[in-house]
Order: structure tokens, then sequence, then C-alpha cells
């Protein structure tokens, strides 16, 4: 009785890119953070700060544009003080991202009680002239919103910039050997500040992407944990752009197909379905890990003193 | 680890000890979560509760409560933490607290727990439960006769008793009402987590569901089925009446506040005792949400009838014949099912095309 007729291709694929970015860009900004040899653990308390400020400023000004602004904004800044307290005053780490996650969901949690049951402008679907008209792939790949593309260009440019600037070169160092770099005149901490802040941007524009396109809404704790999945994603990919795009686009992929698959009535078992997301993307990233080298960068979450 | 934890407990115990012994209030009522209050559903509806027993006994009374606890082994330390703080009473709302709640209750025989959904007793454990299956039924009702694809989909949670039962009841008044019914069943595995539950609505609403059942927390399906249009949902736990009139056309509204306030009583009288509380929609520990005018008047009509007849105890929603979905006769004509059944449902009833997850 597998009759799986009632799925229409076009429509799930639409939906899997939907769903793979928030995830997305909270992971190719987390990834950028970590090259940098800085662990952020607070991307869940980044996400939903994103989350509840980008829909309130949409509600408010009615421009869900100018909520993806604010919420990129409000995230880096939420990002800054984990910058200040692990850069400046050299707290710990992890236990600083931890808490930075417990603030965001509280911070949020009081932002957002106005907002409860609201409805907020959603992004409009764009309409690419001859790309978006095209037969299938038209509907499927060239109809979605603004962000669906600045996430995918997002990974291709931070790709470049790692990969074949100087900038980016230096960022790796400072990410490698914090000490060689600060012996070569580099400036560490600021380097590490601009990575968290941009990390920090993209975990609330991910954010954002989720109470104004995803659900759309906001509701207390939305995020439910996307923010360690794309932490873990980050760690599966081994720290390289295109794997963290493969990994947020299998765990997304995988979450929306095995939905339609039970919708459908396929004969699956679901415990098997629903443990699906997780158990494709850790599969996949780490067979195509499988060779070459894959070190977290080697200062990853140790401080730096200039005086050490 | 053992030894640590032993230690930091008593030492809590005794801090705190000291701290309740100079506590102006009578009784302490603490409250565990299973998602945020603001989740617009669930917790929402048991923390209305907790804050109508805070205005009913004003400085008699102190309650703390703490959102968002896991199921699982995680739940028996927050539990703990809850009655080291002093808590008198605790009520335990989610049906994954069972085993740590009576696993905490035994090391704590004079505090009083409250676990809800679930089937497991002891001498200071009561269980309470609503019986959502009767606005179960309702909705099954107006579902059936409005969808026009005869496809209704429905997100679940997780496979237990209270969920089946209410994916029974929903689907034989759709069927009565409308032959050609098919239920379409998503289970999301979890209580609360929007972007998944807007995601199941979606991939039913894809596969041709024009009406969406949620036995989840959030309002998120609510909002994919907006988003979608020409589909309808039904509030779940909570009213949900921002989605009103459309895609929210009636909704099951738990109220949890007049037992609350009841046991909270007892535990200040002394006279709480462990009981096993199943209420309906009678005694109104089920509420049914306006039904907006998007459904047809006849169809509202029918619903409210159902609605009465359950209240007055004229009509049980499971009542023969029905047969399980092997084919085996269940309840025979007229015959009414028992709790004991009903509490431990794991079958579907007969015409629902699926297997429950083990």
């Amino acid at each position: 009785m597998m009759d799986l007729s009632s799925i229409n291709p076009i429509l799930l694929v639409a939906s899997i890119m939907v769903s793979a970015t928030p995830i997305l860009l909270a992971a190719i900004g987390e990834m950028v953070v970590e090259k940098s040899g800085v662990l952020n653990l607070g991307v869940e308390g980044m996400m939903i700060t994103g989350a509840v400020v980008g829909f309130a400023v949409a509600v408010n000004s009615t421009s869900p544009a100018l909520g993806f602004v604010a919420a990129a904004l409000a995230s880096a800044l939420l990002a800054l003080s984990f910058g200040l307290l692990t850069q400046f005053l050299l707290s710990n780490q992890v236990a600083t991202g931890l808490g930075l996650t417990l603030v965001g969901l509280g911070l949020s949690s009081l932002i957002g009680k106005p907002y409860e049951g609201m409805k907020s402008p959603t992004l409009p679907k764009l309409d690419i002239p001859l790309l978006s008209d095209l037969p299938v792939v038209g509907r499927m790949l060239f109809s979605h919103d603004l962000m669906v593309y600045f996430s995918l260009a997002l990974v291709v440019a931070v790709w470049a910039f790692l990969k074949h600037t100087r900038a980016g070169l230096i960022l790796r160092a400072v990410g490698e050997s914090h000490d060689s770099a600060h012996a070569l005149g580099y400036k560490v901490v600021m380097i590490r500040l601009m990575a968290i802040l941009f990390g920090g941007a993209c975990a609330g524009l991910g954010g954002a992407y989720l109470s104004l396109v995803r659900v759309p809404q906001w509701t207390e704790g939305m995020t439910a944990g996307a923010g360690w999945i794309a932490l873990a994603i980050v760690v599966f990919a081994s720290w390289r752009p295109g794997r963290v795009a493969i990994g947020a686009y299998l765990f997304g992929g995988v979450t929306v197909l095995q939905l339609n698959l039970q919708a459908a009535g396929a004969a699956v078992p679901v415990a098997l379905l629903s443990a699906s997301p997780y158990l494709v993307t850790i599969l996949v990233l780490v067979i195509i890990s499988a060779r070459g080298a894959h070190a977290a960068p080697a200062s990853l979450g140790r401080p730096f003193h200039a005086s050490s | 680890m053992h030894r640590r934890t032993l230690l930091s407990t008593a030492a809590l115990a005794l801090t705190l000890g000291f701290g309740s012994a100079a506590a102006a209030q009578d009784v302490t009522a603490g409250f565990i979560y299973v998602g945020p209050v603001g989740d617009g559903g669930w917790t929402y509806e048991h923390n209305k509760g907790r804050l109508a027993v805070e205005e009913h006994f004003g400085d008699k009374v102190k309650t703390i409560y703490q959102e968002s606890v896991p199921e699982g082994a995680d739940a028996e330390r927050a539990i703990t933490q809850m009655a080291l703080s002093g808590a008198d009473i605790i009520f335990t709302t989610s049906f994954g607290y069972m085993d740590p709640t009576i696993a905490v209750a035994e090391k704590f025989p004079n505090v009083k727990f409250e676990h809800a959904t679930g089937y497991k007793r002891a001498d200071n454990v009561s269980v309470y439960s609503a019986r959502f299956y009767e606005g179960r039924a309702i909705q099954g009702h107006i579902a059936g006769s409005m969808t026009k694809t005869n496809k209704i989909g429905y997100i679940a949670s997780y496979p237990i008793p209270e969920v089946i039962r209410g994916i029974n009841a929903a689907y034989i008044h759709a069927k009565k009402v409308n032959p050609d019914v098919e239920f379409s069943i998503i289970w999301a595995y979890t209580w609360f987590d929007p972007a998944k539950e807007a995601d199941a609505a979606r991939a039913l609403i894809e596969n041709g569901a024009d009406v969406i059942l949620q036995h989840t927390d959030s309002t998120a399906p609510q909002a994919a089925a907006a988003e979608a249009g020409n589909v309808i949902t039904f509030g779940q736990a909570s009213d949900m009446i921002e989605y009103a009139p459309t895609p929210r056309v009636s909704s099951i509204i738990d109220n949890w506040a007049p037992y609350y306030i009841d046991r909270v009583q007892a535990v200040m009288d002394g006279s709480w005792t462990s009981e096993d509380t199943w209420d309906g929609i009678g005694p109104g520990m089920v509420g049914i949400g306006e039904i907006t005018d998007a459904v047809p008047a006849e169809v509202k009509a029918e619903a409210l009838d159902l609605k009465a007849a359950i209240a007055a105890g004229d009509y049980h929603p499971f009542t023969g014949p029905i047969n399980k979905a092997d084919g085996s006769v269940w309840l025979a004509e007229g015959e009414v099912a028992d709790d004991g059944t009903l509490l431990g449902m794991d079958f579907y009833v007969e015409g629902i095309n699926a297997e429950i997850p083990q």
C-alpha cells in the first residue's frame, strides 16, 4: 500500500529549501566564528533573539526586510556581549556561550509577550523573470523569498572569503594559532570580535527566518533546539562551507521528506522516519569527511591574552 | 557522583528546611511544565490554572513553576529540586513525567504529587486528566462535515493512549457524517517545536488535507494553515482564538483552574488523598471554544447538540458497534467503552488505514 502519489515533488523541494534556510544561516555564521578559534555555544540564544526582534520590528514597521535587518543587529549585539566577556575579560567560552543561550531565551520571552498570537507581514516570494516561469524548476527552485537565495550566496561568499582572500587567510591563521598570528602583528582580539559579530548576525537572520517565514509567528521558545542542530552541523561538516550547506539541506530536507512520507502513509516504521534527519545528516557528513584533513581549528575554544 | 548528589541534597534540604520554617505561606504549590508558558496551548492553560490558584488563595498560597522541563531523566532532577525547595504539592503536567513523578514521590512521602494524563498512582500521587476525546468527537463531526477533499490531517505527538484515543474519537465521528473520509496521521515525536509543527501541517496540506487536527502544543499549525488558505483547524488545549474565524473554527479548551484550586485547598485542610480524576465536558474540565461562522449553521447546531448530549451523559463518544482496525469486534451494538480500555488504548478503530508506531 505504498502509494506516494500524493507527494508533489515540486512542493516538496520548495518546502525543503524553506526548512533548511534557518539552520543554514545560523551554521554558516557559527562556522566563521569557530574558524577564528572561538567556540560560541550561544547560537540558540542568538537565534531566538533574532526571531523575536525580527518579528517585533516587522509587525511594527510592516516591513519584513526591516525585521531581518533588526534581527541581525540585535543578535550581533548579543554576540558582542559574548565577545567582550570572552575576548577582553577572558571568561570561559563554553560557560559564557551557555549563558548567552539562557539570556537569549529569557530576553526573547520578555520582549515577545505582547506579540504572541499576532500575525506579521511575511517576505514576498520572488518572481524572477524567465527563471520563475520555467516549468517545474521555476516553482521548485526559482520562486522563493530573497532570504533563501541570500543564505546560499552567503555560503559561497564565506567559502571565497576563507579560501581566496588575504583577510580570510588571516582569520584562519588566528583560529589555528593565535600566538603565531599575534607574533606576526595581527590583532587577534579584533579579528575574533568581527567573527563573533558576523556569527551573531547570521544566527539572528536564521531566527528571523523562523518567525517571519517558516512558521510564521512568534511563539516563546520557538527555535526549540535549532541552534544546537546548527552547532552540530558545523562539527560534522568539519568546518567547510560547502559541507555546512549540504548538512543543513540534508537535515532540513530529510525532516520535510519524512513528514511527507508519513502524510502520504508510507509503510516505513515511524520511529525510523522520525530519527532519519539525524541519522542521515550525520552519516552523510561523516562519509564525505572520511578522507582528508578535517581537524578543528587548533586554537578553538582556547583563551588568548596578548601577554601570555 | 552518587555521594556528591546525596551531600548536596542534604545541604539543600538543610538550608531549605530553615527557609520554609520562616515562610509566611501556608502552602507552596509547584508546577512542572513541558513547554514554555507562552506556548499558546497546553502549558499556557496549565499556567492559567496556576495563576487562578494564586488569585483564589492570595497570600496563603505561594506557587512556583519550572517550564520547558524535558520528559525523561532530567524531569526527575527538576521535580526533586522542586520538592526540596519546599513545595507541599507538585503538579507534573505531562505524560512523560509519570515514572519520574513516582520515583520522586517515593523519596518525599510528605509531599503530595499530582500527575497529569498518566495512570500510575501511589499514596502521595494522584492522577488527573481530562476527557479530551469528548472534544475530539465534536471536532471530528465538524471536520467530517466540512472537508471537501475528504482528507483530514492529524498532527500527533507521541503514540500514547491519550493521543490514540483522540484520533479514534475524531475519526469515528468524522466517518459517521462522511463515509469517504480518510485520516492522514503524522507523528511529530514532540509536544512543542513550532517549526516542525508548521512543517508537518504544510506536509499534510500539500498531500491534500483540508482539515488539520493537532495534538501538539503550539499555534504553529494554525499559522501554516492560515498561510495556505482554504484549510480549517481547531485550537488545541487552548482557545487559539487569534486564528478565528478561520482557519480555527472551534477548539478544545483545557480548564484546570477549578481542579487545581480544589486540590490545593485539600492540602490546606489536610484532607488530601490520592485520587483518580478524569473529567470531561460535563464537569467543565473540557471546554469547547466558540464555533465560528465559517462552519455552516446546521453543522454548528449538530455539533452543539452532540456537545450537550455528551455533557449530560446521554451519549458516550465510544458507543458500539465499533470494530478494531484488525476487524475484530471491540464494542457490540449499544455497548459503551469502559474507562480501563480507554486509558490503555493502543489500537486504532476500523477504517484508520495506518499502523501505530511501537
